[in-house]
């Protein structure tokens, strides 16, 4: 059997409702909602380099190379939040991030 | 792709602010804290030589660079100009504000450059790459503004939140970027169209992928139901950072989306035209019901600015020239609006600090009665109540669905706003005929003074000698959009 677009779709898709499950029914801590959010950004780019490869142009490869740059910034600036919150909070559960109600 | 350097007069704004900001972080960095005055005035000049520089050397006709992955035209210039607006406004109001709570730092102007240079880019994306790093770009610049106060547990939660959500939204975003790419083979705007139009029926992926391309941006503009961050984030952030949000970014991400739509998925119109009308009518119902039980008058903007961008959405269903047009009139008039009142929030202060309660205005016409009257405008003008600049946008809106042949949105659009009536004329009865608490003190700043007195003069029935030159301009800006 050789692994065709199909495969790559169906890991990204799973890998992707993965990081979707991981930011909404965790009940424990801040960071796992960063990971779950890396992991979407990651399932992206494995749905565009496959696609690339199977259409043959180079636009979906340049693509993933910018949203892992951005991924980068994104993660930075999430984690410099965190800490910041974390000082005036003193936890970083996500059942304690309650000062307001919406 | 050959290795010539592309034309750069079009993006000529952009380049100035990205290079200005940069220089003025320098400036900032090697002065310390003390440069935020300093800053702040270079910044607003920033954004005003980079608007002067769009006028005088882009202008209006329809330029691309960068291989089409951006273009400017009459529609990018129009929306340009309430965006430099709005960043410029948020500046100039919040010098105070800082100063009192001890953040006047000179990131906070600088963050508002870069967040604008984003919006630009956004406003100007041709391609979904573009589209992309503008939204990203303004995106990370608003994390960190929310989050500002750091030493207050409010403003981080709101930066946190933000993140998290905003986070969320740019993964669904690029799912849904994924799939069109992969399923059309290409990114580009133009080149989507074309082949979109030949084909007789679209490829399910595509829909799929708009769909999820439409729920990250539907997120930005805060239309229900991806509404929930609102509420909190516009609480919890200082009060200038959430003016800054309630107008620039709005009238940026709205743009993204007329443009990804009308330009990129002309074909699939049918497709996309259900999922707006479904979330403009969600946001219209809960801007209108939820904001009833509010007492904060920070989240009671909040539902009101879920609210405008459902009745803005109206413009963008009808799918018509004069749609598109109504929703440019109203998101410029929704601008002076929300800018005016959030300027009104900002001279909420007692002399134990700034209030934020609606109850605090109790009695305002007695204290203070050139305030009093000009929140009354600009809750009258909210409301859409006759003769003030509220009503003719609205009034367009509306025009603009009936015409489309969209009479029950049109309909259920009415009755949501006479429904948010009861809202707005509720802060003015407490502000007309509730007993006076202790009074404002007036100490809050020429600026403050200065916009909510030049938005109230444009809100009110001055409003008529101005509502044609902006309906000819949005005319003009929406005849650009390739129709």
């Amino acid at each position: 059997m050789s692994v065709g677009l199909g495969h790559y779709l169906t890991v990204a898709a799973i890998l992707f409702v993965f990081g979707i499950f991981g930011i909404f029914l965790n009940r424990k801590n801040v960071i796992i909602i960063l990971m779950s959010v890396e992991l979407m950004l990651l399932a992206v780019n494995i749905n565009l380099v496959a696609f690339s490869t199977f259409l043959g142009d180079m636009v979906g490869q340049v693509f993933a190379m910018f949203i892992l740059t951005v991924a980068a910034a994104e993660a930075a600036i999430g984690l410099a939040i965190l800490v910041v919150y974390f000082r005036s909070r003193g936890s970083i559960a996500v059942e304690d991030i309650n000062q307001m109600k919406g | 792709m050959n290795g010539n350097i592309p034309e750069l007069l079009p993006v000529l704004p952009e380049i100035v602010l990205a290079i200005g900001a940069m220089i003025l972080l320098m400036l900032g960095v090697f002065q310390g804290n003390k440069s935020y005055k300093q800053v702040a005035n270079l910044s607003v000049l920033l954004l005003a030589i980079a608007a002067l520089l769009m006028f005088t050397q882009v202008g209006g006709e329809r330029q691309t660079t960068f291989n089409g992955m951006f273009v400017t035209d009459a529609f990018a210039v129009f929306m340009k100009t309430l965006t430099y607006i709005g960043s410029g406004v948020a500046i100039l109001l919040s010098g105070k504000f800082l100063t009192e709570h001890k953040i006047a730092k000179f990131e906070f102007p600088i963050l508002i450059i870069f967040a604008t240079l984003g919006m630009m880019i956004m406003i100007s994306a041709n391609n979904l790459m573009s589209l992309y790093i503008g939204l990203e770009l303004q995106s990370l610049s608003l994390y960190v503004l929310a989050a500002m106060n750091r030493d207050r547990l409010r403003s981080t939660e709101a930066g946190l939140k933000y993140f998290v959500l905003g986070a969320l939204s740019s993964g669904m975003l690029l799912y849904g970027i994924s799939l069109i790419y992969g399923f059309a083979g290409t990114t580009e705007f133009d080149v989507l169209a074309t082949s979109l139009r030949s084909d007789g029926t679209p490829a399910i992926g595509i829909v799929i992928g708009l769909v999820f391309l439409l729920a990250g941006l539907a997120f930005k503009i805060s239309a229900v139901p991806f509404h929930m961050w609102t509420p909190d984030v516009y609480e919890g952030s200082p009060t200038p950072v959430t003016a800054f949000f309630a107008a620039a970014p709005k009238v940026a991400a709205l743009a993204l989306l007329v443009r990804v739509l009308i330009n990129g998925f002309p074909g699939l119109t049918h497709e996309w035209q259900q999922v707006i009308i479904f979330i403009s009518i969600a946001s219209m119902l809960v801007g209108a019901f939820v904001a009833l039980v509010q007492t904060n008058i920070k989240r009671l903007m909040a539902y009101s600015s879920i609210g405008h961008i459902g009745y803005a959405l109206v413009g963008l269903a009808a799918g018509t020239q004069g749609g598109i047009e109504a929703l440019m009139v109203y998101i410029a008039i929704y601008l002076t609006m929300t800018l005016g009142a959030f300027a009104a929030i900002l001279s909420m202060r007692k002399p134990e600090g700034m209030v934020e309660d609606i109850d605090d205005l109790a009695g305002l016409s007695q204290t203070n009665k050139p305030m009093a009257v000009a929140i009354a405008i600009f809750m009258f003008s909210l409301a859409g109540i006759p003769l003030l600049a509220g009503f003719f946008g609205k009034w367009y809106i509306f025009l603009a669905a009936v015409e489309a042949g969209l009479i029950p949105l049109a309909i259920i659009g009415f009755l949501a706003s006479v429904v948010a009536c009861y809202y707005y004329l509720r802060v003015i009865k407490i502000m007309f005929f509730d007993e006076p608490t202790a009074s404002f003190d007036g100490e809050h700043g020429g600026a403050v003074s200065f916009v909510v007195g030049a938005a109230a003069v444009l809100n009110s029935p001055v409003s008529f000698l101005l509502i044609s030159p902006l309906v000819a301009a949005a005319a003009w800006a929406s005849g650009a959009l390739l129709f």
